[in-house]
């Protein structure tokens, strides 16, 4: 809407607390005030701090769910196309597709590729591997993984004004304010 | 805190004491384990357990190479006793990683938060032990460079692995083990690679950190999706930690032969494997924390913990052995009666009993609360369980074979030492050892973004000595 014309290259506005409960309840108030594209960015897991920023996404563990039985499937079918189909041998008088023998492959081949589909899922997810984002610009952001929580509004959020974000967060009294460039 | 010395003060319950000793706050958290890794300069002993390392991986490649030589021959095994000390110590590394697993993935889903300071460690110790342990039934195969045949892949012999072998099994439950175990312990570090990145003031320090943290910034959003991940991948490793070791123990007990062919290997087997690791993660801690004044997060509620399973798992191995016995009896099977009688009284008799007193009777005295708050009496237990665990495969592997169904098949088994057995499993330590030693040195061992949220947890929460804080 305002997006300020003499600053088209700014990604947000950022705010820094220092503990957890300041940044939950800074993610809170922005949200009241009606910002919808906000990140905040903490050292460690700030439990309920996606419910207050709106982005929760729970996709991973269906990911999981999903690949994980594909690949116990994919287990199984191998074992038994592979002792039933293409090459069946009698081995001790079992049947053909002597089930029983094939679970623990079939389990292990499960969970394999349910790990990979969690790690893949979750950095795929998250667009990482990214080298460089924008808000690593912002001033002191290398303590965000140290001991500084950030709450970042973003101007791509439709209703973003500048000067209003920082009214926002300026009440919820944090360390600083900074504008991020968008480089 | 160090000085203290691993004594606990009296007046202090240990139920009641924080996980976190000492003064901290998110910073000085990353300052003391960062710093290990970016500024500070090793300790003394860094140095002397690196050249211990090295002396082990000079062994290990000298008997390696003799071994890729000459062939299995140069090895102690024989017929009938086709297994022995390549499978003994390919079950008993093995066993030793468990307990990484058990502390990373079963106490997260536990939500059991002492496990937060030694999660890290100890995952890496896995990683270590199953690269050893994988190491043996590979080199045991005779003829390693052709180990991809174990996989199954459409090829011109038009032959296939026989799925219903627990050996095939064990080829897919190692490998899934060792692949699930990195993922795991490299999810975790991410954050802290992150932590790392940014407090690195080496440029090498900080690109190389900066790469493996792939660009992680806390973000929120990030945060959530991560920690779905890592639960479930904790969720996985839960029953495939049980499933590696059941599968290690169908090895044995599929097949006939007098003394495996029980149905309470599985369990008996698992409850060792975490029995074994949980005094291996001692024997590293108990050191590394000392040396790297890292006690104020490995606290002596840690070590009381760690010894009351390592008591718990005891009891139940100890079970494991009085039913062998019950078994053999109860089954009126000559054969395992005459297993039994040899066990006790064959000529192996010695370390059946040694085995007895290391895992059946040394591990009790942790029943006494002294013992279990004296860093030298847990570690001088742990290194007994160590041996004792070993023994137990000895027991279990050679011994049974070398008797068997007929007397005329009947052999013995010993190990070659010089660029054989003994030399070729000292070397298995220069792996282990150099890795850890490694590790320590150039990756956080505690994990910051854990700790920082424990901190978190422990000041917020109904916790006495913090309560009393807030308010004065």
């Amino acid at each position: 809407m305002h997006t300020s014309k003499q600053e088209p290259t700014i990604f947000g506005v950022i705010a820094e607390y220092s503990d957890g409960e300041a940044v939950l309840a800074a993610a809170q108030a922005a949200r009241d005030a009606g910002f919808k594209k906000m990140d905040a960015y903490t050292p460690y897991m700030v439990e309920g701090l996606v419910d207050a920023l709106g982005n929760k996404d729970d996709r991973v563990p269906r990911i999981v769910f999903i690949c994980g039985l594909i690949g116990a499937g994919l287990g199984f079918l191998m074992q038994y196309w592979i002792t039933g189909v293409d090459y069946p041998m009698n081995i001790g008088g079992r049947p053909n597709l002597s089930w029983p023998s094939y679970i623990p492959i079939t389990f292990e081949s499960g969970v394999l590729v349910a790990a990979f589909s969690a790690v893949v899922g979750m950095f795929g997810l998250n667009g990482l591997p990214r080298p460089h984002h924008p808000v690593f610009d912002a001033p002191g952001f290398d303590r965000a993984t140290r001991d500084k929580f950030f709450l970042c509004i973003e101007a791509e959020d439709e209703g973003f004004d500048a000067r209003l974000a920082k009214e926002v967060l300026l009440a919820t009294k944090p360390d600083s304010i900074q504008e991020v460039p968008n480089l | 805190m160090s000085e203290m010395n691993g004594k606990y003060p009296e007046d202090m319950g240990l139920r009641d004491a924080p996980m976190i000793e000492g003064e901290h706050d998110y910073g000085t958290v990353t300052d003391k384990i960062g710093s290990i890794v970016l500024d500070r300069p090793s300790p003394r002993q860094w140095y002397i357990w690196g050249g211990i390392a090295g002396i082990c991986l000079g062994s290990f490649l000298v008997s390696f190479c003799w071994l890729i030589y000459k062939g299995v021959g140069v090895w102690g095994i024989n017929n009938p006793c086709g297994w022995g000390f390549d499978i003994i110590n390919f079950v008993w590394w093995i066993g030793i990683g468990h307990a990484g697993t058990l502390i990373s993935a079963i106490l997260l889903l536990m939500r059991q938060r002492w496990r937060t300071s030694i999660n890290r460690l100890a995952e890496t110790m896995t990683l270590f032990a199953v690269c050893c342990a994988g190491l043996f039934p590979l080199l045991h195969t005779g003829r390693p460079w052709v180990a991809y045949w174990l996989v199954p892949y459409p090829n011109a012999l038009a032959i296939w692995p026989q799925f219903r072998s627990p050996l095939v099994w064990d080829v897919f439950a190692v490998t899934t083990y060792l692949t699930v175990s990195a993922l795991f312990w490299y999810v975790g570090l991410v954050p802290d690679l992150a932590t790392l990145r940014d407090k690195a003031k080496h440029k090498l320090a900080k690109i190389g950190m900066g790469i493996m943290a792939m660009g992680w910034r806390g973000s929120a959003a990030h945060w959530h999706r991560y920690e779905a991940a890592y639960l479930a991948l904790a969720g996985l490793s839960t029953p495939l930690v049980l499933s590696v070791h059941s599968i290690v123990s169908l090895d044995f007990a599929v097949s006939i032969v007098p003394g495996w062919h029980t149905t309470i290997f599985p369990p008996y087997f698992v409850a060792g494997a975490v029995f074994a690791g949980f005094a291996m993660v001692l024997l590293l801690v108990i050191p590394i924390r000392k040396w790297y004044g890292v006690a104020d997060f490995v606290t002596m509620r840690h070590m009381d913990w760690m010894a009351k399973i390592m008591l718990a798992t005891g009891l139940v191995v100890f079970y494991g052995y009085l039913m062998e016995m019950y078994y053999a009896w109860y089954s009126g099977n000559q054969f395992e009666i005459a297993l039994a009688s040899n066990r006790l009284s064959g000529d192996y008799k010695f370390w059946y009993y040694a085995l007895i007193f290391c895992n059946g009777l040394a591990p009790q005295v942790l029943w006494s609360k002294r013992v279990r708050h004296s860093l030298t009496g847990l570690f001088v237990v742990s290194l007994i369980v160590s041996i004792g665990m070993w023994l137990e495969r000895f027991v279990i592997i050679p011994v049974s074979l070398s008797h068997d169904f007929m007397p005329s098949a009947w052999g013995g088994y010993t190990p070659t030492i010089a660029f054989g057995d003994v030399m070729f499993f000292l070397g298995t330590f220069g792996i282990f050892l150099g890795g850890m030693v490694a590790f320590v040195r150039i990756l956080p061992m505690i994990p910051m973004s854990e700790i920082k949220h424990l901190l978190h947890l422990e000041k917020h929460e109904s916790h006495p000595a913090a309560q009393a804080e807030t308010v004065a």
